[in-house]
């Protein structure tokens, strides 16, 4: 807890760094949110970019855009709405352009998002993180306490405002699975931040002595190795999934492995530097009636 | 205190070996298959499965296992050669009646598949396939409808010797009386024909104008129709393309959704199912120069212009004779060395036909060839997808005798006879449609992708495993079992509910695997914390469980929130993610807290100790 305005602004330039680069860069945003086509195609050689490009070009898709897509041999080709172009048929057009280049290629997947499916998958992504935050309010606001609940909610932004920053400084490609990821993510990090919290509370009882900040801070000692290790097994399965699940939960595993970090991150030291921000006291913890305790019964 | 009494054991080890056993299905894997059914999609009889079976013996062609299934007959073969070779061989031998899909079936045993077991469904991305998502042009079939009352109330007028001028004007019809003295016969004769319309009367210009227009209830129902119809429609043209476990939906307001799991043609699935090709027959406005109107970018009062094959202008009246829904049988070939495509109409249509044609004996008769597209303007700064209707005329022809319900028509190439001939076959849509979404999947990358998702979770389990049996010894050791446990409860789970299983489900279930772990973990360390307190070995384990109980049930209540939030809001994939990450906490919270303590007890429980191995 000590070391609270050092985090504070830690996490404020972090999310500053984030809301900077997503003013000025924008998320590398998948076709589910712009609309347009998407194709995923193998060659048996290594791919020759250049002259993929150029083809297309000249077959009148100026503006698509050529990558690899995991390994040398698979090309991932997008190509955004345009005008008089009638997306339904431009998956079919362009393979027809590749196959005049190397008659070896293999179409693996296509994908075509209409503009307004593009908006409304976005709009429906944006509801469903809304959703789900005002359910955790309300749900912790039932369980603990409206402070804490504002806590919480503020750890989660913080979470998902970092996540997404990063995201957009480093252009990774942002997709339906990343919005999933990331409301896995505001799960999760709550997940954390209830059990510290809830060992919070059990000390207010118990520890009546000692002021606000002592006690969570005990709280937050007491939890630190369990929160450590569960996010470390659960990195060591996303590690195992980013590196072996292939290209297609890439950005999702990531999301997951940056979610999770920073999750681990402020449950430690945002949530209830937020709720001691708020002045949370002993009064506001006790629960109308009495709990019973923990019995030891011996046989 | 920590001991499960005999009972209580006994259940937790039923539940295990239950949930074992609904997931043995998934063991086997696949084989390539046919799937027979009738295309009437009630149910196979004995004796047509014999027939099935008989026929490939007489060819000689060796399949692995036959088997009903939902009144349809499965054919297993061990190579797809063998499946190939006996699709073409049933598509001669048993005939029209009956869809022969290709699809892999698994290798089920057959006293597994008594009890009603099945692996588990795998998704689209999985698996490969095509999924399409159709808009419904709504707006078109009111319009349809409108353009219809028009011809109707128009024809009905003629034969009443009613003087009128028919017109169109936004949603309403307009019919301009040429003797005012007529309104109230007019009116009498449009409620007959339809008791529903909205009829209203106005004074423009001295005449009196009669408007018809539908009813707020009229157009929603021609909406559901419309809806309900394409939904039929499309659901045969799957049938056509003889697709195993097709998928065909409404979808929210106006729209159907299509997936066609392990389709081996995409591009043809894609003509078939998206083209709105009709056909409109129409008598050529003789006595007219078409030429001069293409010159003067106008048509005369009564006509219409449009352009043949060539390029060159015809012009036709405005009334049609009979359209494509019209037309209940479509069959394709080739008469005097061209392409055609034999129609026959219904009963309406064929009246219709054999009026027009009584009476315009040696007058030119144009066939139109209609199909709707859709492309992307910029209006406002945005793209918006606007609708267009294209217009041909296929062919001219005389009217060289009478005749009502059967009758060809030439002046398309052989593919698009062949094509037309199926889509009128499986029936004209009601209303226009347009693929607003559309996604195909390979079927070597969804292999790739199911092999991607099980290392995945393999390596990731082993990582966890080895590192709890090192950090928590025993405890660990014993909170490894309950992992691998929770994975056959969830794998039992999806088989059972049929879920799809998708790439982002698997990438759940790897999640569930690190979650899970976490109650332990709690657990686990509050039993540590217990025994530095200085509690005794068993009360700590009995504490430390109980402690730890609503901290697990909190925290693993919001994730659950999270993935309900996923599953109302999700699409497909994201829905199997939802659906794995769900199931997961559920069975997590069964073996994590109930199974571990049972096997604890048992190991612990009652015992006098000095330490614990935690």
């Amino acid at each position: 807890m000590g070391k609270r305005r050092f985090t504070a602004v830690f996490s404020a330039v972090l999310i500053l760094i984030g809301i900077v680069s997503l003013f000025s860069r924008g998320l590398n945003l998948g076709i589910d949110f712009t609309g347009g086509v998407l194709l995923e195609v193998g060659y048996t050689t290594p791919a020759d970019l250049g002259d993929i490009r150029s083809r297309l070009a000249d077959g009148g898709f100026t503006s698509a855009l050529v990558q690899n897509f995991g390994t040398a041999t698979d090309v991932l080709i997008r190509v955004l709405p345009e005008e008089g172009v009638n997306s339904a048929q431009v998956g079919d057009e362009i393979l027809a352009v590749l196959a005049a280049g190397d008659s070896d290629v293999e179409l693996r997947r296509a994908e075509f998002v209409g503009p307004q499916v593009g908006e409304e998958l976005t709009e429906r992504g944006g509801l469903a993180m809304l959703f789900a935050v005002i359910m955790i309010l309300i749900y912790i606001m039932i369980r603990f306490q409206w402070k804490f609940a504002v806590g919480s909610v503020i750890a989660l932004l913080h979470d998902v405002l970092i996540t997404i920053g990063l995201f957009s400084v480093f252009r990774f490609p942002f997709d339906l699975s990343v919005l999933a990821a990331i409301l896995a993510v505001i799960g999760y990090s709550l997940n954390d931040t209830i059990v510290v919290f809830d060992r919070i509370r059990e000390n207010f009882r118990l520890i009546k002595q000692q002021g606000a900040e002592a006690i969570m801070n005990t709280s937050i000692n007491q939890m630190l190795g369990r929160t450590v290790i569960t996010s470390l097994t659960t990195l060591f399965v996303l590690f195992a999934l980013l590196f072996l699940g292939g290209e297609a939960v890439r950005g999702f595993s990531l999301a997951l492995i940056i979610g999770i970090l920073i999750g681990t991150y402020s449950s430690i030291y945002t949530a209830s530097a937020s709720a001691l921000a708020l002045d949370v006291t002993t009064d506001d913890l006790m629960p109308p009636k009495v709990d019973k305790e923990a019995v030891d019964d011996m046989p | 205190m920590n001991h499960y009494s005999a009972w209580q054991n006994l259940l937790i080890l039923v539940v295990i070996m239950i949930g074992a056993f609904i997931s043995a299905p998934n063991l086997f894997g696949e084989d390539p298959a046919l799937q027979v059914s009738r295309d009437s999609g009630s149910a196979m009889t004995e004796l047509e499965f014999n027939q099935v079976t008989l026929t490939l013996d007489e060819e000689q062609i060796g399949y692995s296992r036959v088997y009903e299934q939902d009144g349809r007959a499965m054919v297993l073969f061990d190579t797809v050669d063998n499946q190939l070779l006996a699709s073409d061989v049933l598509h001669d031998g048993l005939g029209k009646a009956y869809v022969i899909a290709l699809t892999l079936a698994p290798r089920t045993p057959d006293w597994l598949r008594a009890v009603g077991l099945k692996p588990m469904s795998l998704g689209l991305d999985l698996r490969g396939g095509v999924h399409f998502l159709f808009e419904v042009d709504i707006e078109a079939a009111v319009e349809q409808r409108l353009k219809q009352y028009e011809s109707d109330f128009d024809k009905l007028l003629r034969k009443n010797r009613i003087k009128r001028k028919t017109r169109l004007v936004n949603d309403e019809v307009h019919i301009t009386l040429g003797d005012a003295g007529d309104v109230d016969q007019v009116d009498e004769l449009l409620r007959d024909a339809d008791p529903d319309i909205d009829l209203s009367r106005r004074t423009v210009d001295g005449k009196v104008v009669i408007i018809a227009r539908m009813t707020e209830d009229q157009v929603k129902q021609r909406r559901d129709f419309a809806i309900q119809q394409n939904t039929v429609t499309l659901r045969n043209r799957v049938n056509e393309l003889g697709v195993a476990e097709p998928v065909v939906q409404r979808q929210g307001l106006d729209r159907i959704v299509v997936q066609l799991p392990g389709v081996q043609d995409p591009a043809q699935a894609e003509r078939i199912l998206g083209a709105t090709a009709t056909l409109e027959f129409r008598l050529v406005c003789d006595g007219e120069n078409a030429l001069e109107a293409k010159r003067r970018g106008r048509a005369p009062i009564g006509c219409e212009l449009y352009e043949d094959r060539d390029g060159n202008p015809v012009l036709v009246k405005r009334q049609m004779i009979v359209s494509g829904d019209q037309l209940v049988d479509a069959t394709s070939g080739f008469s005097q060395g061209q392409p055609a495509v034999f129609v026959r109409l219904d009963s309406k249509g064929s009246r219709e036909m054999l009026e027009t044609t009584k009476s315009n004996l040696q007058k030119p008769m144009a066939v139109i060839f209609v199909e709707q597209k859709r492309d992307l303007v910029e209006r406002n700064g945005k793209m918006v997808e606007i609708n267009r209707e294209e217009k041909e005329v296929i062919n001219v022809a005389t009217i060289q005798g009478v005749f009502s319900s059967n009758f060809q028509i030439t002046g398309l190439d052989v593919l698009e006879a062949r094509d037309l001939s199926l889509l009128l076959r499986a029936g004209a849509l009601a209303a226009p449609i347009y693929k607003v979404e559309g996604r195909m999947i390979g079927p070597s990358l969804g292999q790739d992708n199911i092999d991607k998702g099980i290392r995945a979770i393999i390596i990731g389990l082993a990582f966890v495993a080895v590192f709890m049996a090192i950090y928590y010894r025993s405890f660990g050791f014993v909170a490894d079992l309950a992992l691998m446990t929770n994975l056959v409860l969830i794998v039992a789970l999806l088989s059972l509910l049929q879920a799809s299983l998708t790439l982002p489900g698997i990438a759940g279930i790897v999640l569930t695997v690190g979650m899970a772990v976490d109650s332990n973990v709690l657990i686990f360390e509050r039993i540590r914390e217990e025994l530095r307190n200085g509690n005794s070995p068993q009360a700590s384990i009995h504490s430390g469980y109980e402690k730890a109980l609503s901290t697990i049930a909190d925290a693993n209540i919001t994730t659950l929130i999270a993935a309900i939030v996923l599953f109302m809001f999700g699409t497909g994939p994201i829905k199997g993610f939802a659906i794995t990450l769900a199931l997961g906490i559920i069975t997590s919270m069964f073996t994590s807290i109930i199974g571990t303590r049972a096997i604890i007890n048992l190991m612990y429980g009652g015992r006098n100790l000095e330490r614990l191995p935690i």
